[in-house]
């Protein structure tokens, strides 16, 4: 994996760039953020269900060893085979020695963000193995071999268009009949065989339920269902912060994740897996992939209360306007710039700076993850592990020492006019070179508010003390 | 109660009438404020970068500026965020813990401290889109915010309706960031000046003359993005409105 810093200001520049594509982004995000809204207003304990959302998440995280061990216990009494995995390179070891024991090849899999944390199918594919996105969106973006865009809705950054041209390179369907519902027909009669003849069935999945030792999937498209219970094999992949303690539980997320996701009442399907079906295994795989050593750092440990809507994703405006891919990760948007950097600091050091910090992603944030503060907070890290610019790092060391020392700050900004000379030239040319590449500069004016106070004030008081002692 | 006035050196350098109107308006009101001659920033953009030591030396000397007043009032809502939310690098003396808790941002001042409800002077015969920066919106909560659901409320807007003759215009996405964002307005410059656009345009669109601010660096950002893209509108801090000016 390189380690050069994903450029994200530059890819952001080169998408907005694509006028079609920005306008219809930006809105189909906006909407779902809309529809959010409209869910929210209709449910008047909406802020309590995000206290206990969180609340829920803190514990279950707090009392991590206590609920997983739990959660094994009772997974292994109902038949489901648990395994640990320390990162991906475990994760993915563990699903070929399932395939090679079975004699199995073909994998057919639902969506799950966790397998492309791992890598999987870069692993599997060159051994042999075929893995084929049961999700449309996913097999969209498989087929054009990018990463998921957006937690939810992975394909959310392609036109119709796109997605017709992509097809016809790969199921001979016109390029020019962008109908979303041929399109999803086309997807439809192409991945059929590879589900009747798939022989391993592949998925995520939301939550893992450590009193029953079950985990729930929640989908749209019902594909998970085929891919988990069409084969006799059903290997499912989860992170160790799935977790929550008690069926009771439940049903706070689930109320929560879909509204907060695409702004419906709830996902058209939720599924229960409990036991493996007759003949059949079922494995599950608990990954940890760095959770653990996220757990143990402070500032971000919260992070881990995540529970993957989108919703931060859908409201911020940097994301909708820069796009999934210009974030170089599995995770986009403001969770993704959040939890990126603790798998790689330096790869990920500018996706911290890619915000303006506003603060919508924590108002939005179904289980109150404080995702604008951890920004913050990376910003202060990053820069002591000199994980930002030279050039950025030295001059707000001169900007520091100069507007520490008020003398020097104002000799550096008098003589000539005021206005633009005003702030330091080396402060100036590095930022205002930027600054007008799309904009215009600010007006210069004749007297800074300081000179005028010193004429209209300071000076007259003067002027009237002296009146005084005069009279 | 003597009031130590920050201006914020964009605001010092750029938009002095900004300075000028909330000081004068803090006069008319019977206020006993004044102008530290030695202050200079509040750190906020070495912060933000990540750099909180290089912000540490010009946060000190915010404090030595200001521990002496019993308030401190900024036309700016995000610098009165920094001061008050992110002052941690230096030590946590009482004069630093005094500043923290005793920083106002101008509307939230007049509004909860000194409660002033009227504005005879001002009048302002315009129809007015109303920009809450992010500071002053989810950080300052000086209005209610879209994400929560909760019940309408603003500051800003309690105050500028005791304007005469000023109408407000509802733009499409009032709570959307307008792209600022402090040193990310250079960072990520694209990214910025659209969000920018977008934000001006949606103001446009709903009919607003000018566009007005407790923020003048978002200000400065959007009137940019407005004047190269030829969009028609003004801009004017809600300072300059309540002191009485009348375009
Ligand atoms: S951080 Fe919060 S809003 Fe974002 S995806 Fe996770 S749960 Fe959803």
């Amino acid at each position: 994996m390189s380690n050069k810093p994903i450029p994200h200001a530059k890819s952001a520049a080169e998408w907005i760039e694509k006028e079609d594509h920005y306008t219809f982004h930006d809105e189909r995000l906006w909407d779902m953020r809309q529809k959010r809204d409209e869910q929210m207003h209709l449910l008047p304990e909406w802020q309590d269900l995000r206290e206990q959302a969180s609340r829920l998440k803190e514990h279950t995280l707090a009392h991590l060893p206590h609920y997983l061990e739990q959660f094994e216990e009772n997974a292994r009494r109902n038949g489901i085979h648990v395994h640990w995995a320390r990162d991906g390179a475990e994760h993915n070891r563990i699903v070929e020695s399932l395939l090679k024991k079975h004699n199995k090849t073909s994998i057919i899999k639902s969506k799950s963000m966790i397998t492309d944390e791992c890598e999987m199918r870069e692993y599997l594919e060159p051994r042999g193995y075929s893995v084929t996105e049961t999700d449309l969106g996913e097999r969209i973006q498989q087929l054009d071999g990018q990463m998921p865009s957006h937690v939810v809705v992975p394909a959310v950054q392609k036109l119709t268009g796109d997605v017709a041209q992509l097809f016809a390179k790969y199921y001979d369907t016109d390029p020019a009949s962008d109908d979303p519902h041929e399109l999803a027909e086309a997807q439809r009669i192409a991945a059929r065989p590879a589900l009747l003849t798939g022989d391993t069935g592949m998925t995520g999945g939301n939550f893992l339920v450590a009193e029953t030792g079950t985990f729930v999937v929640c989908t749209n498209e019902g594909n998970a269902d085929l891919s988990a219970n069409l084969p006799d094999l059903h290997i499912a992949t989860l992170g160790i912060e799935r977790l929550i303690p008690r069926m009771a539980d439940l049903g706070v997320f689930i109320r929560l994740l879909s509204r907060s996701a695409l702004g419906s009442p709830i996902t058209q399907y939720t599924t229960h897996f409990r036991k493996p079906k007759k003949g059949g295994e079922m494995h599950v795989i608990l990954v940890d992939n760095g959770r653990s050593d996220r757990l143990a750092m402070d500032d971000f440990w919260s992070s881990l209360k995540c529970i993957r809507c989108g919703a931060c994703m859908n409201t911020c405006p940097v994301y909708r306007r820069s796009g999934g891919q210009s974030y170089g990760a599995v995770y986009s948007g403001p969770i993704g710039a959040i939890i990126d950097p603790t798998f790689n600091a330096k790869k990920f050091s500018t996706l911290p700076f890619a915000s303006t910090m506003n603060g919508s992603c924590t108002n939005v944030c179904p289980v109150k993850i404080n995702i604008h503060d951890q920004l913050y907070k990376w910003r202060q890290v990053l820069a002591e592990r000199h994980e930002i610019p030279f050039v950025k790092r030295a001059l707000m060391k001169m900007a520091g020492r100069l507007l520490a020392q008020p003398a020097l700050y104002r000799l550096s900004i008098s003589g000539a006019e005021v206005a633009l000379k005003t702030v330091p030239r080396f402060a100036l040319y590095n930022y205002f070179n930027q600054w007008g590449k799309h904009r215009e500069l600010p007006h210069p004016v004749k007297e800074t508010f300081h000179s005028w106070y010193k004429k209209n004030r300071l000076n007259k008081e003067k002027g009237a003390e002296k009146e005084e002692t005069e009279a | 109660m003597k009031i130590g006035l920050f201006i914020p050196c964009y605001i010092d350098a750029f938009y002095p009438k900004t300075g000028i109107a909330t000081l004068e308006l803090l006069e008319k009101l019977g206020q006993n404020a004044e102008y530290p001659m030695d202050q200079t920033c509040c750190g906020q953009p070495m912060a933000n970068s990540g750099c909180s030591p290089d912000a540490k030396m010009t946060e000190e000397l915010f404090v030595r500026n200001f521990a002496k007043y019993d308030v401190i009032v900024a036309p700016s809502g995000s610098c009165v965020h920094h001061v008050r939310d992110h002052f941690d690098a230096m030590e946590q003396t009482a004069d630093v813990r005094h500043v923290r808790q005793n920083t106002y941002e101008l509307v939230e001042f007049l509004h909860d401290v000194l409660k002033v409800r009227d504005f005879p002077w001002a009048e302002f015969p315009h129809r007015v889109g109303l920009h809450n920066s992010c500071a002053t919106l989810r950080s300052l909560r000086t209005a209610s915010m879209s994400e929560l659901g909760e019940p309408f409320f603003s500051k800003p807007k309690t105050l500028l309706s005791a304007v005469k003759g000023i109408s407000f215009a509802t733009p499409k996405r009032p709570d959307e960031c307008c792209g600022f964002g402090g040193t990310y307005s250079v960072t990520e410059e694209a990214v910025s000046a659209k969000m920018g656009l977008d934000k001006v345009t949606d103001h446009h669109e709903a009919g607003a003359e000018y566009i007005v601010s407790a923020d003048t660096s978002c200000m400065m950002h959007q009137q940019g993005c407005a004047e190269r893209n030829g969009v028609p509108i003004r801009f004017i801090h809600i300072a300059e409105i309540l002191n009485g000016a009348k375009a």
